[in-house]
């Protein structure tokens, strides 16, 4: 390592954060976003109040340890579906990334949609970048106060609103909203609307793209997500340079000058403030705000549109067409990514389509072993932890196999309410001769009466003794 | 521990907390500025060209770590932490035990409560109080009384009618409060080899068993001279000692010649524990009419 001589300042080690002013962009990309954050949060705010089933259709009932999803209960025991949501989660986005980068950044990330949502606010009521660097630079006045006020306001009614829909989905809505009117929630009920409407003022409102940049790890790994051929925003610098001014109808060709007018409206758009026209830099959300609004300015100065696009460094590099470049997209890593999504997709979706709506635990008592009862018969007994997660009452009739004369002494059936568990022992017993002293694998049966096909085995052992 | 250590410890171990606080924050305070170059880069360049930009950290990232300074300082003056201190909340494991114990009590007594003033035997056939006291039995009954109660050679079976110390609500509880013991003395040396081959025979004869006549009669004098006081003339059994009827074929030590003549040689000492110190008095009720439901006539 060599210190490179220069003269030495005294220097901060933290940051002096610079405010952004986004200015507003519309266009193609911008109205994808927007499509998405209208899916998103209609599908948040408004999913649930669905019912089905005469119950909330979306209820993650943490008291019961029940989540319903539409027709489908999970229990606890069903964690592995919840390990199969986030590794498919991971592989798309893996794929996505491969593909056109920080698709998700750009266009679905909840921290991206609020912002959105809430610039949207701030621009209703305060005006574009302008207006508003305007304002923050005037002293203090009544009208300022009213607009920050009311902006504030909004925000915070959103964001109430927000965190109210977040626990509305632990605890049934339907019922969580009189008490929200009555200001009688619980302890943690008004703790989680608070925190998570806090936490959605604090980070749409507030911190933005400070949380892309230093609290996101997306940003740091982006790097090893691309590669040559994954579509980013480029701006063409080819095209572009030299950049300068030039007016409309001016030959600027003949004064030597790239497309680039530099009028900063990529800049000025960005939400995390950064110049893309000195390439890709980890702060880059790939929210193709800056391609939006360079495209508009190409449409006024009468250019081709694109000198700031998505585009791959290879298609830069080697002056690929557009379709050259597309077919570059299906190279190995991509569908290599692609196949194994596929495939946990498949296996997931088949087995819940294949799911028998009933769990079935064998535990043998261990301290009582064996015992010999009346007849001479030997006997095991075992706990039968029967969980019906259906929504109808259920009966169940158990039987075991697995040795000749073995069979369930007494009752053998036994009935349940709707989305219930129940422990029940069961005995088992069998002839003397029926088996030689020591262990021997059985195998209890638990079938649904009156209802084909839904039952489950569950081996155990028994002791002879 | 302060019994065993001096007040020394306290304020050496106080000091060290101190300190090391004051000493975070005096270094993150050293830390907030250094000399670099004026330049877009730390100056710093590896591998001939390789040069890092100078990227500081975001100005908030420093409240941070102020912010946990701050907290560690409010937590200690809270809660207990800094040397002897016991913080102003005066918070203590114990006590939070308490409270929560309380909440439960104050959660779960309404319930108990209920099923309190109910008598035993109609306790038995209500069922939600007999859940509940399943859930007893399984947690605090089960290891030894098997499951379903029906108990493994040494732990009595209660789901027979077949009762050691008694049957009645009342006997019950008292054997799940207070506990038992069950003691069969030894035999071996006063009957001697053949004695209790004899005495044995007589045993088995008296549940029906196939017996030597020879050895029943003679043991039938061994039996009448030292068995009679605590199973009685007729071999019923004395509940109020725990002794058990040998006349009914059920065998809590195991049947069979080998293991009643190791019972009558060696004898046997069963215990049931008592549970008045780990179950509440109302958990007891449940729990009796749960053990009484299991061998409860049907009426």
């Amino acid at each position: 390592m060599n210190d490179v001589a220069g003269e030495l300042v005294e220097q901060s080690l933290y940051e002096v954060r610079r405010k952004i002013y986004p200015r507003a962009v519309r266009g193609w990309f911008a109205a994808w976003r927007w499509t998405l954050v209208w899916a998103t949060q209609i599908a948040y705010y408004g999913g649930a109040w669905l019912t089905w089933n005469d119950r909330q259709a979306v209820l993650f009932d943490i008291a019961h340890r029940k989540f319903f999803i539409f027709g489908l209960v999970f229990w606890p025991q069903d964690i592995i579906y919840l390990t199969v949501l986030l590794v498919i989660a991971a592989f798309s986005l893996f794929l996505f990334t491969a593909i056109a980068g920080r698709l998700w950044c750009g266009y679905a990330c909840p921290q991206t949609v609020y912002t959105e949502i809430f610039m949207w606010i701030e621009r209703r009521i305060e005006g574009d970048r302008h207006a508003r660097m305007k304002l923050d630079q005037q002293r203090f006045s009544s009208r300022r106060l009213f607009l920050k006020g009311a902006k504030h306001a909004a925000w915070i009614a959103l964001a109430l609103w927000t965190g109210f829909t977040f626990v509305g989905y632990v605890t049934p809505i339907r019922e969580l909203w009189p008490e929200v009117l009555a200001l009688s929630t619980g302890p943690w009920e008004t703790f989680w609307i608070l925190f998570y409407g806090f936490a959605t003022y604090g980070n749409a409102g507030w911190m933005r793209e400070q949380v892309c940049k230093y609290m996101c790890p997306y940003a740091r790994f982006q790097s090893a997500m691309f590669d040559q051929d994954t579509m980013i925003i480029t701006y063409d610098r080819g095209r572009g340079e030299p950049r300068g001014a030039r007016s409309r109808k001016e030959n600027y060709k003949g004064k030597n000058l790239g497309d680039c007018v530099d009028c900063g409206i990529c800049v000025q758009v960005c939400p995390t403030g950064i110049d893309i026209r000195k390439g890709l830099q980890y702060e880059c959300i790939g929210c193709a705000a800056c391609v939006d609004g360079c495209d508009q300015v190409m449409d006024k100065m009468g250019y081709p549109r694109g000198l700031i696009r998505y585009s791959t460094a290879h298609a830069m590099e080697k002056a690929l067409t557009h379709r050259e470049m597309l077919a570059r997209a299906l190279r190995p890593r991509v569908l290599i990514y692609l196949c194994i999504l596929l495939a946990i997709v498949a296996a997931a979706a088949f087995s819940l389509w294949s799911r028998v709506p009933l769990k079935v635990d064998v535990i043998r008592d261990r301290a009582a072993i064996v015992r010999e009862v009346e007849g001479g018969l030997i006997e095991n007994v075992y706990r039968l932890q029967i969980m019906n997660t259906t929504e109808q009452a259920r009966a169940f009739e158990v039987s075991v196999s697995g040795l000749p004369t073995l069979h369930v002494q007494g009752e053998a059936t036994v009935g349940m309410p709707a989305a219930a568990s129940r422990m029940i022992p069961v005995k088992v017993r069998i002839e003397t001769s029926s088996a030689a002293p020591g262990t021997h694998p059985i195998e209890f049966t638990v079938r649904t009466i009156g209802v084909e096909g839904v039952s489950v085995h569950e081996k155990s052992v028994f002791i002879v003794k | 521990m302060s019994q065993f250590v001096s007040g020394f410890w306290d304020i050496y171990i106080a000091l060290i907390t101190v300190m090391s606080i004051v000493a975070c924050a005096v270094f993150l305070k050293s830390q907030s500025s250094t000399k670099l170059p004026s330049s877009e880069t730390t100056g710093h360049a590896w591998d001939e060209d390789l040069a890092e930009y100078n990227n500081p950290l975001p100005g908030w990232w420093r409240w941070l770590f102020y912010i946990t300074i701050v907290f560690a300082l409010v937590y200690l003056v809270l809660y207990p932490g800094l040397g002897s201190w016991s913080g102003v909340l005066g918070w203590t494991q114990v006590g939070q035990l308490r409270e929560e114990t309380l909440q439960a009590e104050s959660q779960y007594g309404p319930i108990y409560e209920k099923f309190a003033r109910v008598e035993i035997k109609d306790l038995a056939k209500n069922t939600a109080a007999l859940a509940i006291g399943q859930k007893l039995f399984l947690n605090n009954c089960a290891q030894c009384h098997a499951s379903d109660g029906g108990g493994s050679r040494g732990f009595p079976s209660l789901t027979d009618r077949d009762w050691l110390w008694g049957g009645d609500p009342k006997e019950i509880r008292t054997s799940i409060a207070e506990g038992r013991n069950g003691v069969m003395p030894p035999w071996g040396q006063v009957l001697g080899e053949q004695g209790v081959k004899d005495v044995t025979h007589y045993v088995m004869s008296l549940s029906g068993t196939a017996a030597d006549s020879i050895r029943v009669a003679k043991g039938r004098e061994a039996y009448a001279t030292y068995c009679v006081a605590c199973h009685g003339a007729e071999g019923k059994g004395n509940a109020a000692l725990g002794a058990p009827n040998l006349t009914d074929g059920i065998w809590l030590h195991g049947s069979g010649e080998a293991l009643i003549s190791e019972t009558i040689a060696r004898g046997r000492s069963s215990q049931m524990p008592a549970h008045k110190e780990l179950l509440a008095p109302a958990k007891i009720h449940v729990l009796t009419a749960y053990v009484y439901s299991l061998s409860a006539p049907p009426d």
